[in-house]
């Protein structure tokens, strides 16, 4: 097609599908937190950046406890694995972002909404400057773990397997948050204590720690996500900061109507970039911001989004 | 903006009673004139730099109530266009700032035209997205030399007289522009314009259903701001040769955020004593290295908790409780 090899374009659509994953489970962390708490989390992106640190250091603790020293490296069956870190990664970051609720983000409610983002931002700058000086800016490599090595051909293209895995999972995680919100008791009175806290409050729900449980399960999505980006990804503290800025446009583009409409345009909006980055390369890291210019004057609110 | 910086009606309240505009004109020139005596005149340009780049993105959220979270876009593009006329065309100091103003001046029609069709916190993400689609283009432009920046920019002659070499004539170029843009920020914030763009943010919809179009006052508001902060960073590449990727980075723009929280946003000194404190932390600081983020954000968490107000904002608050104490 248009002189470009078809595996060419398979293969950018692949890598597309995966960062789409990567944006949909981040907008729609960001989209669940901010129809509970009306705030934009602008940490979101430290705390993706936590989640892959924490699979690094979990999932694969020789690689550093080595470099301290070697007598403390542990034996293969007791070396924490990927699976463990898929686990407990993304509970370990979502308990931080509890904790940074409770005790700060919470003073802030009922304030001009501003005041989240900035507060969010400063608390993006501590986390990143923080795992700077511990780690340094450069990569940490992580390995895929070996189940998910090798790959699959499809006859037009060779799929290695962590890259379908990862569009997989995010995919799943996407969906079964969606019917979580949708269709359970849960889901109801989360959809209940958006639209009006003070009634539902009223009806004996907790919803304060309501919203730490939001704030902390935004945070759960955008880690699990850290975590699948690890192997793929050099692992490093700058990793979270320039994600943040796309997912905002992302969000931005999806309008923050509907939870399903994010994960859609989270997906579609990697897919388009892959695309762009085999027809037009010198597009490729601005097209999704010229997409939100173009949704911007013709939809204002998003093409998910309501008018308000 | 819902009545949560207390600051503009403070203002208001103690401009009738306190010192009279021309007083604190004078008192500013005054402070101008003398701080090259104290201070090393590099420092001060860089303090003025930051300060007029602050004032005019204050301009904004202050009394706009549009928070930008994107501004280093003006600043960066007015630093490159400035620093590339000046080197390329040999334009003289003067020509080349206004040149980098009148550029950022345009990409602030269309770029406000673009952000004010949303409010409030999106209007913060639309910036930030604008302004990093700006640094990929300046990553990118062959003109923009990359990661290493447009270099040795000369300093010139101003009007092609009075050369620019020493310090303290850079400097006293940088006070000309800062003094007259605090002149024409102040001009806008009481005239006429600047009212209804403070009654815009407090109510919109009343200002609305009043007859005013509060999307060409918010757009003319944006552009003042977008054409102040080029000629900030016009100023700042000139006096300094260079113009970079960090001056378009999204850091600068949290920074510049910062800066006028730590001020005072809301308040017109408030932005420059920021700038002041800012520019001092940052001198004081270089030797802790990657540790200077880690610290800009706790200012940043510890302001947005306790101190909403700045500096500025929390010494006129003091001031006009006193004054109610003692007039009652």
């Amino acid at each position: 097609m248009f002189g470009i090899p078809l595996e060419q374009i398979f293969g950018q659509l692949l890598l597309g599908m995966m960062n789409g994953a990567f944006y949909a489970l981040l907008s729609l962390g960001l989209a669940v937190i901010f129809g509970m708490m009306n705030i934009i989390n602008f940490a979101h992106g430290a705390f993706f950046m936590l989640g892959a640190f924490f699979a690094w250091l979990i999932g694969a603790p020789n690689l550093w406890l080595g470099l301290i020293s070697p007598s403390l490296m542990l034996p293969d069956w007791l070396a924490a694995n990927y699976w463990a870190a898929l686990i407990i990664a993304p509970l370990l970051v979502a308990g931080l972002g509890m904790l940074l609720e409770k005790s700060v983000i919470r003073r802030i409610y009922g304030l001009d909404p501003h005041l989240g983002l900035l507060l969010t931002f400063g608390v993006a700058l501590v986390i990143e400057g923080v795992m700077r000086n511990i780690f340094g800016s450069s990569g940490k490599p992580y390995p895929i773990p070996p189940l998910l090595r090798g790959g699959f051909d499809t006859g037009v293209l060779f799929v290695p397997n962590y890259r379908a895995w990862a569009v997989v999972a995010a995919a799943v995680v996407s969906i079964v948050t969606w019917l979580i919100i949708e269709m359970t008791p849960i889901g109801a009175r989360l959809r209940a204590a958006t639209e009006n806290p003070q009634l539902v409050l009223s009806f004996g729900i907790n919803v304060p720690r309501m919203i730490t449980l939001t704030y902390g399960a935004g945070i759960a999505l955008a880690a699990f996500a850290g975590v699948l980006a690890a192997p793929i990804y050099s692992v490093n503290p700058g990793m979270g900061s320039n994600l943040v800025v796309i997912v905002f446009a992302v969000v931005v583009i999806g309008g923050m109507g509907s939870i399903i409409g994010s994960v859609v345009t989270g997906f579609g909006l990697g897919i388009v970039e892959g695309l762009t980055k085999v027809f037009y390369p010198a597009a490729s890291s601005t097209i999704i911001f010229i997409i939100m210019v173009a949704v911007l004057t013709t939809r204002p609110n998003g093409l998910f989004g309501k008018a308000r | 903006m819902t009545g949560e910086f207390e600051t503009p009606a403070i203002e208001a309240e103690t401009a009738r009673g306190g010192i009279s505009w021309s007083w604190q004109l004078i008192a500013l020139a005054v402070v101008l004139l003398a701080a090259p005596m104290i201070f090393y005149p590099i420092f001060l340009i860089k303090v003025l730099c930051i300060a007029v780049f602050a004032s005019a993105f204050n301009l904004l959220v202050g009394y706009a109530g549009l928070m930008s979270f994107g501004h280093a876009a003006f600043f960066g593009t007015g630093a490159y266009i400035a620093a590339w006329t000046a080197r390329s065309w040999h334009l003289t100091p003067e020509l080349a700032v206004l040149a980098g103003g009148a550029a950022t001046m345009v990409m602030g029609v269309v770029f406000g035209w673009i952000a004010i069709r949303r409010q409030g916190i999106f209007f913060a993400m639309i910036t930030l997205a604008l302004g990093q689609m700006v640094y990929f283009f300046f990553v990118q432009a062959p003109f923009a030399g990359g990661e290493d920046g447009i270099q040795h920019v000369p300093r010139g002659k101003l009007f092609g007289l009075i050369s620019l070499d020493s310090d303290l004539s850079m400097y006293g170029f940088a006070a000309v522009v800062y003094f007259v843009a605090f002149v024409v920020i102040h001009r806008v914030i009481h005239s006429p314009f600047g009212h209804v763009l403070t009654g815009i943010r407090e109510n919109e919809s009343r200002a609305i259903s009043l007859g005013y179009d509060a999307a060409h006052y918010k757009l003319g508001a944006f552009v003042i701001s977008s054409l102040l902060s080029g000629i900030a960073g016009g100023t700042k590449a000139i006096a300094f040769g260079i113009a970079t990727l960090t001056d378009v980075h999204a850091a600068t723009s949290g920074q510049i955020v910062l800066t006028a929280l730590v001020g005072g946003m809301g308040t017109i000194f408030g932005p420059s004593v920021g700038a002041v404190v800012m520019t001092a932390m940052e001198q004081y600081l270089a030797g802790l290295g990657s540790w200077v983020t880690v610290i800009q954000g706790l200012v940043f968490i510890l302001c947005v908790l306790m101190f909403r107000n700045g500096i500025v904002g929390t010494l006129l608050l003091k001031v006009s409780k006193r004054v109610r104490k003692s007039s009652t």
